[in-house]
This record gives structure tokens, C-alpha cells and sequence, in this order.
């Protein structure tokens, strides 16, 4: 049964490596009859056997592919007919005859290779215009319906007339015919042959089908060829493609209503045809799309042809013109917009792709043109319209290239942020997938060190980097989000506040709080990443401010002030604060209050000061930090010189007494030694000798308590360091000229420590040995010096 | 539905599915009893029930059986340039023989020459020109329609070589001669040479009649649309119905619904030949041409071209009812074979004639 099934009984390899064989054997066997009959010049014999060498292409049991081989075989045998057929003509016989003659064959596909390759032979004669031959040809092949040995022959005619159309420069043109007459040739053979490739998918089992589909797509070119016959007539100009040529083609791809043909014809089209012809003619070939089956790939497509179109333009830029006068954009746009709607069932990531494509179209063509591109991601909005995140991911991978598009043309998010609709499209993403895009957004930021200076569009940035910089919903739970991933992303952030610049501090006042606004709102988590660079960025705008000499107070409420920059500080710290983030906002305080100081706002940087002791108190709690956290405010204190004597005496005072209230003896001792620069600031400063001798008098006491701690519970006294690094700080003091400070006092000291140094109870440490000696060394070298210097050394006995 | 076209039992069930009711769709005029779309089960071309003709008849003209005392011969005046017809011999040998016209003249000249030292005592000599129609079956009678006698010599002795011209002038031989299955059309020359006790000398000389017909003046195409309910519809056409023998058949047909899967089709001459009358009636069909059209099956809206040339086959003008003896008619007969070979077929009959 299935041996005897006329149809597409296409079976494994091996039977069809057999059949072939065996037809090519035929063929080879009456074609040796048949160039028997040749030498003979005898042109019954010639026909009969030419005949039954062509009754081999009847064979239903071939694959397209071996179906082809065999053409292939017995198309080069007709060649050797044709040379008979014209020498015939030269003898005398009228090719009207023989056409007349080899219709007698009683099997019609015989019959009409026959018949196509006489014609050929007919045409050349020009014995009858080639129109009316070509006609005769192209209208009896209609005989054959089968798909695959209909295609063949049509192809065989294709073939062999492609060089006797009339076209314009044609020998064949004029009584011939017109191009006219060529058009509508191939227009017909192109319709017929398309059919029967469509009709290809219908013949034999159900299922072969996917199998049978993908001969079907080998034969494809069969096709296709004769569009490339149409593209090469020298007589279809624009005009005739415009009004026939693609009207026709175009009315038989939508009708044919398949996928595989109306892909790879359109595709076909757009290859073949030259770019103006296209461009002058988009509207009809747009307007075929919306048309096709629901299932073709379309974006492909369009994306073809606007990527062709673009390349035109790249070069040659002189055509630009006509892109707008033909209004290429709106065309696409609106055929986009079409084409989604007509296939209801295109995924999302083809309608998003498609976006895509008119995206890069409009970059390349018209990249002045950001009212275009910001329509095409409005167009994308509405389509994403109601469907919320995106979760298929090829789409978000689509999405994610409309956003990046803009980005990479113009290296400048500036631009990207006077698209209105970019941020709609970004919410779309899903959260992972935005927080990526943000990132990229950064980056390009960072890379092509894009200013940002206007307040609008800083507004506008970080509504793009929502994400980034807030919760939201579809964010992961914060214990399962990578700490170092979350570190990274907010040092993005961070970093990005350094691009926010404007020379006006008014405007870039507002920058900073339009910043400030977004950051709040990012939790506690951020704030200690986002605010630090907002606040560094705000004392920048300090400096600036107090290199412009501004006034104190703000005039009118617009303008901005030192005051008022202060004023955000204080709260940004304080909200730091909160978070908590004691250290790190101390820190902040205390670099506030210095530039307050430098400002010569006492109560401003008073202010701060206050905050970072309540801080202090409040929130740091270990030594070690407090130790830090001491010297931080201390070294602060002492550079602010802005204070009056009643605050600052309040201020030290605090400082003093917290330094003895250290917990570890050291540190006690350290921070007191420390405490006396407050007491001692030079250029203007206070200078108060007495206090600073009792703050290092105190703090030898506590070194000897330190030591004496030590002894009775180690049985030790622990190392001489804090002795030797007191007597430092005498030596500072002493070269400053502090009165207090004797050279009598720097020798008892001295010899005190060396006498502790040797005896046994203490510990001996190379590094203090080392420190002890490089000091000796240095009041050594001081007194050589041979200045006034020396001469206070002189006093100073050294062994 | 004519009756060797009726489909053999086994194919009733094709036959109910088929509905192949004649007529039923049918939009012509055309009232002939073949016009039915039939349907048959087998791929072999002919099903029609098979009578075969006893064709073993002997030659019954033989010149006297003692050997006769002269030869007889018949020349006719312009053998030179007239114009000859092949005729097909029933052993399948092709002579060609001298061609006529239906309102030529018949002339020549009759030759007797006695064998050496023979001497032909007659009765008289007289030359027929006869019109036969031999029908086979019924053991080879000849019927005459047309005789006709000329005198050549009063009753004497022949002693040597002497010829009669002989004429026939525009005489009406209004039949073609014919070659068929189960009856011979012919005309024929016959020169008697009557003797008293020995048997009469006779001699023949066939001939070859054609007639012309003029172009016939009205020449409709025949149209038609045809089908099986809900399987398969055609509207086939014909440009004429009335074709001289080098003529061309054009035509076309177009699918109007095809739910079958057609193989193939193909477009048949067939002449069926019908002899004697009332129940005596015999018809013998045959099929001259097989001429594929389409190769494949179509869908609905396919039109497929037919040009078949006829030049190639051995047709003759269509008799009808000759001398009441026999017909001769022609039909196209469009078959569609399916892939389970069956056959679809419509018949339509086309009258053929001979054009000058």
C-alpha cells in the first residue's frame, strides 16, 4: 500500500539513493538513443526518445532534493535538444512545426519540457514575437499541478527565457513585445510556481509534515528567483514596480496565506529590489504586513527592511531628504503599531523587538529626531500598557535593548532623559532586570563622565533609578540580596552624585535637594551610602559659595545661602544618624562644623559640634571607637578657630573631660597628651602654656598609673612607650616656645625614663628602645644645629 | 447513461457515494444520452462489454479458379496525378490506392490481353462502378447503394491485346469509404468479361472516396459544468463542437470544488462505431487518442489549458446513419483518475468533418 501511494512516499535515504539511480540510469539509457537519433537527423526518433528520457521526471518517489539532481541531469540533456532544435530551423523546418510537433506527446510533462525548450529555440528565431511564445509557455504549464514537478518545469522555463525577454535593450523588445509583456511573464510564473510551493505542505502524511516542511525550504530559491529575474529587467523602473510589479507580487503573498512563503518572500523582496525603490514605495509594502498570517515572523522582517533602508542612508546621506518627504518614520511607526495589532497572538517579545527595530532605524536615520524616538518607546508603552512587569525574559532582553539603544548612540543620559516615556518603559522590567538597566544607565554615565546640571533632569534621573534607590515591590527579601552586590549597586549611586554639577549654586542647591528627596526615601540601608557623596558634594557647594563671597543671609527665599546649605547638611547628618550610623555621621558633623568654622559660623559649627558629642555620648559605645571618634572631634576642635572663648572653653572642656573618662589607661593618657593642641593653637588661636603643661602633666600621671595598673597585675610594668611619647609632645611644645615647658622639665623627664628603661622591673620592647633612641638622637641633632634652637637644647643634658 | 459506460458491479459503493446521477449538474443544452459524469472503477481505458468481431473471411473475389485465358486491367485516366489515400489493410499493410472526390468523373481505360495463343470468347464486357457497405457480422454481404454499368463490348471474341476507355462522369458517390471495425465502406471498379459456359472474368479495382464538407456555419462551444455532489466540480469547455480533421481542440477546465485527490487527467478521442439497427444494433468503441492534460492534483480556482491537435491521429468525419446501415461518431471523453485509480469521465460528442 504505502510502495503503491502515488504521492510523497518519501522513505529512508538508502531507497531514494536507489531510485535516483535507477532514473538516472533510464535517462541515460534514452539519452543515448536520443543522441543517436541527433547524429541521424532524425527528429521523430529525436522526439520520441527525448520524451521518454523526460517521462523520467515523473517520478513521484523522489525528495525534493534528489527530484533536483535528476532535473539537473536531464535539463543538460535538453541543452544538446535545443542545439538540434535550432540546426533544425537552419534546415529549413519552421519552428512553428516542431512546436506544433512536440505537443503530439501524449504525457504532458514531457510534452512541456519539450515544449519550453522549442520555445526557447522559437523565441530566438524571432520567427514569432517573444511575447506571444512566452504566454504560450507560461499558460500551458498550468498543466502541471503536481508541486514539486510543476515547480521544476517552471523553473526549466524560468531558465531558459530569462535571456529572450522583451525587455528594454532586449533584442526580443519591440515586435517582441513590450517589458510590459516580461513583467507580466515572470509576474505569472512567480503566482504559479509560488502555489504549488505552498501546496507542497498539503501533499502526503500528516506525519511527514515537519519533514516535508523542510524540503519545501529547500526549494525556496526556485521561487525567490524569479523576483530576482523582475529585480534585474532594466525596463521596471519605479514607476512599474510602484504600479505593478509590487502590487502583484505583494497581492500573491498575502493571498497565498502561508507562513514559510510570506516570510521568505518578503524577506525576498527586500533583498532583491534596490533601496529607493523601497523607500518610494514603503507605504505598500508596509501595508502588506498587517496582512500576513498571524504567525509570521514579521519583526524580521520589518527589521530587515529598516535595517537596509538605514545602511542606504549611511551611504549615502544625500537621500535623507526623501526619507522625510515620504515620511519613513511615521510609515514604520504606524505600521508597527499595525502589524502588532493585526497578530494578536505575537508574544510580547515580538512586539517589544519590533520596537526595537524602529528604534535603531530612527537612531541611524534620524538621530536629531529625539520627538521620534521618544514616540517609538510611547508606541512600546502602550503596548506594554495593563500587562504590568514583564515576566518573560526574551522580552525583558528586548526591553532591555529599546533602553540601552538611546544610550549607546548618544553616550549621554542627558539626551535619554528628555525622553518622557523612557521611565514608563522601565518600570515594565521586572525588578532584577531594572535594577540591571539602572546600572547600565550609571555606567554610561560614569564612563563618558556625563555632567548632569539641571535639576529637572537630575529629578528625572533618579526616577530612572527608582529602583535603585528605594524599595519596591518585587524587591527580595534584604536578607537574601547579596551584601556585596548591594554595596556595589549603592556605590554606583554614590558615585554618580559626583556627576551632579552645576557652576550656579542655586541651581545646583537644587540639585542637591531634589537628590536629597529621592535618597530619603531609600531606607536606611542606602542612606549610609547615598548621603555621604550628597554631603561631600554640599560642602563642595560650601566652598564655592564662600569663594563667591556670598552674603551670609539669603536675599529673597529663592537664592541660596550658606545658611541654608547648612540647614540641608544638619539634616542629612541627622538622618544619618538615624539610620544609625553613629561613626560614620559623627564623622560628617565634625567635617560640617569645620566648614562652618571656615565659614565663620560660630553657631552653626557650634551646632554640628554639639551633635557630635551627643553623639558621642549617646551612640558610640566602643573603646576602640570612642578612642577614634575622641581624636576626630579633637583634631576638629583644634582647627576651628571660629568659637569664642565661652563656647570653645565649653567645647574643650567636654573634650578634655571625655579623654580622661576613656576606659583603657593608654588611651586615657593618649587623649589627654592630645588634648593640650587645644590649648595651643598657633596663628591666632589660643595659646594657653599653663594648661597645656597640666593637660601633659596629667597625662604623665595617668602613664604612671597605666604602668603601676600593670605592675601589680602582671608583675610588669608595661613598656615605656607612653612615657616616650610624652616626652615628644614636651619637645613639641618646648620648640614652640611654650614657657611652661622647660628644658629642666624635658631633662627630669628624660632621665626619668631612662632610668625606667634599665631597671628590671620593666618590660623591654625593641621598638620603645628604637623610639627612645630616635628621640635622643633627634635633641642630639637639635642642639648640633647651631641656631636658635640649639641654643634651647643646649640646656638639655643627653648622655 | 449509455450502456457500455455503466460501472461494473463491484464500484456500487463508489456509485452511492458518487451520486453520479447524469445531468444532475448539468448546465448545457446538450440532451445526448452519453452526457452523464460517469464513474468507473478500473484504470484500464476501455470497460465496455467486449464483443469481438469474427473477422476470419476469406478473400471471395478470386479470378477464375482454372486460371484465366487474360489478363484484366484497369487504369484510371489520371493515375499520374491524382492524388492517393493510405488505406490500412485488415493484415495491417498500407497500399495506397487512387482518391476520389464525391462529384468527380470516373475515368481510365480497361485493358484485356489475352494470354499468348489464347483467344477470350465473351458474352459481352461490361465495367460496374459499385458503392458497398459490407457489414461483418452478418457473413460478409455486401449491400450495393450505388451501381452503375457501362457496355464496353457486344459479345465477340478478344484475340489480342485491346483496351476500353471507360468513363464515369460526376457521378454521386455521397459516402465516404470507411474502414471499420464491423463495416467496410467501399467503392470499387468492377469490369466483367461474361462467357457463356465458362465462368465469367472478373476484375476489381478499389478506389478511394473523400467528400468535403463545407465550413459548417454554425459552430457552438460546448460548456458545461459537471460534478459529484460535494466532491468534485468542474465547468469544462470546448471551443467547438465541430472540428475538421487537422483541427485543434482548445479548451479549458476549470475546478470549481475538488475534494478528491486527483492524479491525473486526460482527454480521450474515442469513436464508437455502430452497425445494423433496431436490436441488431452493434457498437464498437475505441479509443484513438490518450492525450494527458493535467498531471497533479488542482484546487478549486485552477484552470487548466487543453490544446490537443488531432493531425497526429487517424479520425475520419462523422457518419451518420449511412444508407441506414451504419454511424460513425466521435467523442471527447475528460477523464479524472484519483489516486485509489478511479476514474471520473464526462463524454461529449464532437462531430467531425472533412475540410478542403
Amino acid at each position: 500500500m504505502q510502495a503503491a501511494e502515488h504521492d510523497a512516499v518519501f522513505t529512508s535515504a538508502e531507497e531514494q539513493e536507489k531510485w535516483l539511480a535507477d532514473a538516472m540510469a533510464l535517462v541515460q539509457h534514452h539519452a543515448f538513443y536520443m543522441h543517436r537519433a541527433l547524429d541521424a537527423n532524425n527528429i521523430r526518433d529525436v522526439l520520441k526518445f527525448s520524451a521518454q528520457m523526460l517521462s523520467e521526471l515523473r517520478t513521484s518517489k523522489l525528495s525534493p532534493q534528489k527530484y533536483y539532481e535528476l532535473y539537473m541531469r536531464t535539463f543538460d540533456e535538453l541543452r544538446q535538444l535545443e542545439v538540434f532544435f535550432r540546426e533544425e530551423g537552419k534546415r529549413g523546418r519552421l519552428n512553428a512545426d516542431i512546436y506544433e510537433l512536440v505537443q503530439h506527446a501524449g504525457n504532458i510533462l514531457p510534452r512541456l519540457y519539450l515544449l519550453c525548450t522549442v520555445g526557447s529555440v522559437y523565441i530566438k528565431s524571432k520567427e514569432a514575437p517573444a511575447k506571444d511564445v512566452l504566454k504560450d509557455l507560461v499558460e500551458m504549464s498550468r498543466g502541471v499541478q503536481h508541486p514539486i514537478r510543476g515547480l521544476f518545469l517552471r523553473s526549466y522555463l524560468s531558465q531558459i527565457s530569462r535571456d529572450k525577454l522583451p525587455d528594454i535593450g532586449s533584442p526580443y523588445e519591440g515586435e517582441g513585445g513590450s517589458v510590459m509583456d516580461a513583467v507580466e511573464f515572470v509576474l505569472q510564473n512567480f503566482t504559479e510556481m509560488n502555489k504549488l510551493w505552498v501546496r507542497m505542505q498539503h501533499q502526503g502524511l500528516v506525519r511527514d509534515k515537519e519533514k516535508r516542511e523542510k524540503e519545501r525550504s529547500e526549494l525556496r530559491d526556485l521561487v525567490g528567483k524569479n523576483l530576482h529575474v523582475l529585480s534585474q529587467l532594466e525596463g521596471v523602473d519605479l514607476e512599474m514596480y510602484r504600479e505593478v510589479v509590487l502590487p502583484r507580487v505583494l497581492e500573491q503573498v498575502v493571498n497565498c496565506k502561508d507562513e514559510l512563503a510570506q516570510y521568505y518572500l518578503m524577506d525576498c523582496i527586500i533583498q532583491v529590489f534596490p533601496d529607493d525603490f523601497h523607500l518610494q514605495t514603503l507605504e505598500t509594502l508596509l501595508g502588506a504586513c498587517p496582512q500576513l498570517q498571524p504567525t509570521v515572523d514579521i519583526k524580521t522582517v520589518m527589521s530587515q527592511l529598516m535595517e537596509r533602508l538605514s545602511k542606504y542612508v549611511a551611504a549615502s546621506p544625500d537621500v535623507l531628504q526623501e526619507f522625510l518627504q515620504v515620511e519613513a518614520f511615521s510609515k514604520f511607526s504606524h505600521s508597527v503599531v499595525e502589524v502588532i495589532d493585526a497578530q494578536p497572538d505575537m508574544p510580547l517579545v515580538g512586539a517589544v523587538s519590533l520596537h526595537v527595530s524602529l528604534l535603531t532605524f530612527v537612531l541611524r536615520v534620524h538621530a536629531d529626531r529625539l520627538d521620534y524616538i521618544d514616540q517609538v518607546l510611547g508606541a512600546c508603552v502602550k503596548k506594554l500598557e495593563g500587562k504590568g512587569k514583564v515576566k518573560d525574559s526574551k522580552a525583558t532582553k528586548q526591553l532591555v535593548a529599546l533602553l540601552s539603544a538611546p544610550l549607546e548612540k548618544y553616550k549621554d543620559v542627558v539626551v535619554v532623559l528628555k525622553l518622557s516615556n523612557y521611565a514608563r518603559v522601565m518600570e515594565h522590567l521586572d525588578y532584577e532586570t531594572n535594577k540591571v538597566m539602572t546600572v547600565v544607565l550609571i555606567q554610561s554615565i560614569l564612563s563618558n563622565s556625563t555632567m548632569i546640571s539641571a535639576p529637572d533632569k537630575v529629578d528625572a534621573l533618579f526616577e530612572l533609578l527608582k529602583e535603585l534607590i528605594q524599595d519596591s515591590e518585587g524587591q527580595p527579601l534584604s536578607d537574601t540580596v547579596d551584601e556585596e552586590d548591594f554595596q556595589e549597586e549603592q556605590n554606583l549611586v554614590a558615585r554618580l552624585v559626583h556627576m551632579l554639577v552645576n557652576d550656579d549654586p542655586e541651581q545646583m542647591f537644587l540639585i542637591l535637594t531634589t537628590a536629597r528627596k529621592h535618597f530619603v526615601q531609600g531606607g536606611p540601608r542606602r542612606l549610609q551610602y547615598t548621603l555621604p557623596p550628597l554631603i561631600f558634594t554640599a560642602l563642595k557647594l560650601v566652598h564655592s559659595l564662600q569663594a563667591q563671597d556670598l552674603p551670609e543671609e539669603g536675599e529673597g527665599s529663592g537664592s541660596v545661602s550658606l545658611k541654608k546649605v547648612f540647614q540641608f547638611l544638619h539634616q542629612m547628618v541627622e538622618a544619618l544618624a538615624m539610620v544609625p550610623a553613629a561613626e560614620l555621621s559623627l564623622r560628617l558633623y565634625l567635617q560640617c562644623a569645620e566648614a562652618a568654622g571656615d565659614c565663620g559660623l560660630e553657631p552653626v559649627a557650634y551646632e554640628f559640634f554639639t551633635q557630635a558629642f551627643v553623639l558621642y555620648e549617646e551612640e558610640v559605645s566602643d573603646s576602640k571607637a570612642q578612642v577614634t571618634a575622641l581624636q576626630l572631634i579633637i583634631g576638629t576642635l583644634q582647627r576651628t578657630r571660629v568659637f569664642g572663648v565661652e563656647n570653645r572653653d565649653t567645647l574643650t572642656h567636654k573634650a578634655t573631660g571625655y579623654s580622661a573618662k576613656l576606659l583603657k589607661k593608654p588611651d586615657q593618657c593618649r587623649a589627654v597628651y592630645i588634648c593640650s593642641h587645644l590649648f595651643w593653637v598657633e596663628d591666632g588661636g589660643t595659646i594657653d602654656g599653663e594648661r597645656v603643661l597640666l593637660c601633659l602633666k596629667r597625662a604623665l600621671r595617668i602613664a604612671h598609673a597605666a604602668q603601676q595598673m600593670s605592675s601589680a597585675t602582671r608583675g610588669t610594668s608595661g613598656p615605656m612607650t607612653l612615657f616616650v611619647e610624652i616626652l615628644n609632645k614636651y619637645l613639641y611644645y618646648f620648640e614652640k616656645g611654650n614657657p611652661q615647658v622647660t628644658s629642666s622639665v624635658i631633662q627630669g623627664l628624660l632621665e626619668l625614663i631612662v632610668t625606667d628603661m634599665q631597671s628590671e622591673a620593666t618590660t623591654h620592647d625593641l621598638e620603645v628602645d628604637a623610639f627612645l633612641a630616635s628621640t635622643v638622637r633627634y635633641i642630639q641633632f637639635q642642639k648640633q644645629k647651631g641656631d636658635s634652637i640649639a641654643e634651647q637644647y643646649a640646656s638639655i643634658e643627653v648622655q | 447513461m449509455c450502456c457500455p459506460e455503466v460501472p461494473p458491479p463491484e464500484m456500487l459503493t463508489l456509485r452511492s457515494r458518487g451520486s453520479a446521477r447524469k445531468g444532475e449538474l448539468r448546465r448545457g443544452t446538450h440532451a445526448d444520452d452519453d452526457d452523464g459524469f460517469g464513474m468507473s472503477g478500473r484504470p484500464k481505458p476501455s470497460n465496455f462489454p467486449s464483443r469481438t468481431t469474427t473477422r476470419g473471411r476469406e478473400k471471395n473475389f478470386l479470378v477464375g479458379a482454372f486460371g484465366p485465358p487474360c489478363k484484366v486491367g484497369i487504369e484510371f485516366s489520371d493515375a499520374e496525378t491524382r492524388k492517393q489515400a493510405s488505406v490500412k489493410k485488415e493484415n495491417g499493410q498500407v497500399v495506397m490506392v487512387p482518391l476520389f472526390l464525391g462529384q468527380d468523373s470516373v475515368a481510365g481505360e480497361v485493358r484485356i490481353e489475352p494470354l499468348p495463343g489464347k483467344k477470350v470468347e465473351h458474352l459481352g464486357v461490361k465495367i460496374e462502378l459499385l458503392g458497398q457497405i459490407e457489414l461483418y457480422f452478418d457473413r460478409g454481404s455486401f449491400y450495393d447503394f450505388t451501381s452503375l454499368v457501362r457496355e464496353l463490348d457486344v459479345p465477340g471474341e478478344i484475340l489480342e491485346c485491346k483496351t476500353y476507355p471507360f468513363e464515369f462522369s460526376t457521378v454521386e458517390m455521397q459516402y465516404e469509404s470507411y474502414n471499420g471495425v464491423n463495416v467496410r465502406l467501399r467503392y470499387v471498379l468492377k469490369v466483367t468479361i461474361s462467357r457463356s459456359y465458362a465462368t465469367n472474368i472478373v476484375e476489381y479495382r478499389d478506389f478511394w472516396v473523400h467528400n468535403y464538407s463545407p465550413q459548417p456555419e454554425i459552430n457552438n462551444s460546448i460548456k458545461m459544468e459537471v460534478g459529484i455532489e460535494d466532491c468534485l466540480h468542474i465547468e469544462f469547455e470546448y471551443s467547438k463542437s465541430k472540428y475538421h480533421l487537422k483541427d485543434v481542440i482548445v479548451g479549458k477546465i476549470y475546478f470549481l470544488l475538488v475534494r478528491i485527490k486527483i492524479k491525473h487527467m486526460e482527454l480521450e478521442v474515442r469513436r464508437r462505431e455502430s452497425t445494423g439497427s433496431g436490436p441488431n444494433t452493434y457498437n464498437e468503441s475505441e479509443t484513438l487518442a490518450k492525450y494527458e492534460i493535467m498531471d497533479g492534483a488542482p484546487v478549486r480556482g485552477e484552470s487548466i489549458p487543453i490544446r490537443l491537435f488531432l493531425s497526429p491521429y487517424d479520425l475520419t468525419p462523422t457518419y451518420r446513419n449511412i444508407n441506414n446501415k451504419f454511424s460513425v461518431k466521435y467523442y471527447l471523453n475528460l477523464v479524472l483518475v484519483d489516486e485509489e485509480d478511479r476514474r471520473y469521465f464526462k463524454q461529449q460528442e464532437i462531430t467531425m468533418y472533412r475540410l478542403e
